[in-house]
């Protein structure tokens, strides 16, 4: 019984809203574009956060860079010892790595040069890294691959110009598939000494040192211990840089979402607007449901019907487009915002990763405004007078 | 930290919750000082009007409360990342001083309006409207509430410091010793279990009384004990209901049974406490306007049902906190 009116009153709803359908188009597309531009920001954000601490979770515990003046600078592979005597570490690995930039193509490239132990998450290798030793070996990312003018493969060969101004040429033997996009990218592996003679770095020097250590706990007192020993370093660690990315996508997308708080606000008084205003034919329609019996508060469950109904269905279409702009087209409006670092990826797909939180924000920041400002105005149509009314 | 799109939209909601109550409450207080029942005039037309917005505002108000909690939890879930130290929820409410209160307003502001749309249903069932002086008052305290948990909550976010990377050190270890306190004191578990089950035999037992007889000793007594057993649930799940959930001898933390991990059993599981909880206590708090001559049939109709509802509510509540104790393999004795 009771359900059943319930029904009724949304069934007549439904109708009511199907008949003015230019009215409520309107409202609905303005709606739905509002919350694809929120939707999106926060889908991104997201899953580029999800992504990072994904990438993260295998870096080592400790990087140990040298700064010199504030910036940056080679750090000595000599005191590598001393850190492994140091209780608690477990390993110390001196890493080379650097950024090309290849004008061919105008992107970066990310160098890497592995030593003796090599890399240890080289599983998403299509061929074989190169080795230690191996003077002309390369292994590259799917999208370096991709943007040369010729297509490269395995056995081609690609040419990168020393810091000497002389062209060395590496053999491809290796290309990362495409499941680890953002960090293989724009990848190039090359071996420690071929990147050394690469970038003209002089020996017993690295460009950071990355530090294990085994027990999850150890690691503050590791890092500390560290600095004692040799003060003009700066060890990093990991929690550290999960908690900056977190931080500054956090930033970054409620920065973007601040600005739209403007677009937010027009859409709201666009709403309260179209609320109020209610045509002749509207009050007529009300007046004449209250003349054959349908009291306020029914008057009023047929406005939250038509509320829900129109902010569900912007929702839900909204979202829908989010989710295909970012998983499918790559977020190509709002991604070079949230990204913004240096490097140029030509392209890459994110994992979808969508929750319930996300939603409940994006229901808060949209719908809940949108309900909120037709309720004064629902009630107003509610009141009205049936008597009055039809008298016009 | 204020950008933080959780934070944005919390703090978005709660203004559109505090300006849909205050003008619910500007609109109560104009009702409580010419509210006349007997006067057929333009005026008193106008006031019962406004009461159905009223209604509806708090209604909506409720709504968003209720959500606003998860929300609220979700978000300290969610920046726990941020600050070293803190392993979930209960480490990021505990970051500054304001966290765990501006939760507890939380609470005390679904209770509030819950009871409010409780109390306006009463009422409305009745000709003459006998509760609508008290009703708006009780709409004023809401309001003081609210107020509260707007405040609360602002500073929490405020004055929560993500700590990242600076540009002089990498590491913050040297400033802060120990981090967050991440983990909430709890109750030994043998004798938590022990008084949370005789606790729960007492008010079924109670709440099975008052369902046959609304009078006063029984309906008092299960207001008291379903208070009782709520405060008392709370701890239990701190001190052992989450360590079976979990798995685990040390975990302690009340909000991760809300996540994706642990099936979302958090949500019927907390969603039942509270509810059954409210109506408990709901049908003792209601035993006074059994006086009123026009609700003296409506009030015990409504205590019966909200005794029943009481008992199925905190029995499932009961059946799912115990399920993991009975079936999965985990032992704490």
């Amino acid at each position: 019984m009771a359900i059943n009116k319930h029904k009724n009153i949304l069934d007549y709803t439904l109708q009511s809203l199907l008949r003015r359908k230019f009215k409520n188009t309107g409202i609905i597309l303005v709606f739905t574009f509002i919350i694809f531009a929120v939707s999106s920001i926060i889908l991104l954000s997201y899953s580029l956060k999800k992504e990072a601490g994904m990438l993260l979770k295998y870096s080592p515990e400790i990087i140990v860079q040298k700064i010199l003046a504030g910036r940056h600078e080679l750090i000595s592979t000599k005191i590598k010892n001393e850190i492994m005597g140091i209780p608690g570490v477990s390993k110390v690995e001196p890493r080379y790595w650097g950024y090309y930039y290849d004008s061919g193509v105008r992107a970066n490239y990310t160098i890497i040069g592995i030593g003796v132990s090599g890399i240890e998450n080289n599983r998403l290798i299509k061929g074989r890294m190169p080795s230690a030793n191996e003077k002309n070996a390369a292994a590259i990312g799917r999208e370096i691959a991709d943007a040369r003018i010729i297509k490269k493969d395995i056995g081609d060969s690609l040419n990168l110009q020393n810091s000497e101004g002389r062209w060395m040429e590496f053999k491809i033997v290796g290309i990362f598939e495409s499941d680890s996009e953002i960090l293989t990218a724009d990848l190039i592996i090359i071996s420690e000494s071929a990147f050394k003679s690469l970038v003209g770095m002089p020996e017993d020097t690295a460009t950071d040192l990355a530090v294990r250590v085994a027990n999850e706990t150890e690691i503050p007192t590791a890092a500390r211990k560290i600095k004692e020993l040799f003060p003009y370093s700066r060890p990093i660690l990991r929690d550290e840089v999960i908690r900056t990315y977190d931080a500054v996508f956090g930033w970054r997308s409620g920065l973007i979402l601040a600005m739209f708080a403007g677009a937010l606000a027009a859409f709201i008084i666009l709403a309260w607007d179209k609320a109020t205003g209610l045509s002749a034919e509207e009050k007529q329609e009300i007046g004449i449901l209250k003349a054959i019996g349908w009291e306020t508060s029914d008057i009023l469950e047929m406005k939250f019907w038509e509320g829900l109904v129109i902010s569900l269905t912007s929702f839900m279409c909204g979202l829908i487009l989010a989710y295909l702009h970012i998983f499918l087209l790559d977020g190509f409006l709002f991604a070079p915002a949230l990204k913004g670092w240096s490097v140029i990826y030509p392209h890459f797909n994110l994992a979808p990763f969508i929750d319930f939180y996300q939603i409940a924000i994006l229901m808060a920041i949209t719908v809940l405004p949108y309900i909120a400002s037709t309720i004064i105005p629902s009630w107003k149509a509610s009141i009205t007078d049936p008597d009055t009314v039809m008298r016009g | 930290m204020f950008l933080h799109p959780g934070i944005i939209a919390l703090t978005l909601g709660s203004v559109i919750v505090l300006l849909l109550v205050f003008f619910a409450s500007a609109l109560g207080i104009k009702i409580i000082r010419r509210w006349d029942i007997k006067s057929s005039s333009e005026e008193q037309l106008m006031l019962e009007r406004k009461t159905y917005l009223v209604s509806t505002l708090v209604q909506y108000a409720l709504l968003f409360e209720v959500v606003s909690i998860f929300l609220f939890i979700y978000t300290a879930e969610d920046i726990h990342t941020l600050l070293a130290g803190a392993m979930c929820a209960t480490g990021s409410l505990n970051a500054n001083p304001f966290g765990f209160p501006a939760l507890y307003a939380k609470i005390a502001v679904f209770f509030t309006a819950a009871s409010w749309i409780a109390v306006n249903h009463l009422d409305n069932k009745a000709e003459d409207y006998p509760l609508i002086k008290m009703k708006y008052k009780l709409l004023l305290a809401a309001l003081v509430l609210l107020i509260t948990e707007f405040i609360l909550q602002f500073l929490y976010f405020l004055k929560i410091e993500p700590d990242v990377i600076t540009s002089c050190c990498g590491v913050m270890f040297s400033e802060k010793g120990k981090g967050i306190a991440s983990s909430l004191a709890s109750f030994p578990p043998l004798p938590a279990m022990i008084l949370f089950y005789s606790l729960f035999a007492v008010t079924t037992a109670t709440g099975a009384a008052a369902y046959k007889q609304q009078r006063k000793p029984f309906t008092y007594l299960l207001s008291i004990f379903t208070f009782m057993f709520f405060i008392f649930s709370i701890a239990a799940i701190i001190s052992f209901i989450s360590l079976y959930f979990y798995q685990l001898p040390t975990h302690h933390c009340p909000f991760d049974i809300l996540q994706k991990e642990y099936y979302y059993i958090g949500y019927p599981l907390y969603a039942f406490l509270f509810a059954g909880s409210f109506l408990g206590i709901m049908a003792g708090v209601v035993e006074r306007f059994k006086k009123i001559p026009s609700m003296n049939r409506i009030i015990p109709a409504a205590q019966k049902r909200w005794a029943l509802y009481s008992i199925i509510f905190l029995t499932i509540f009961t059946l799912i906190a115990s399920a993991p104790i009975i079936l999965l393999p985990f032992r704490l004795y």
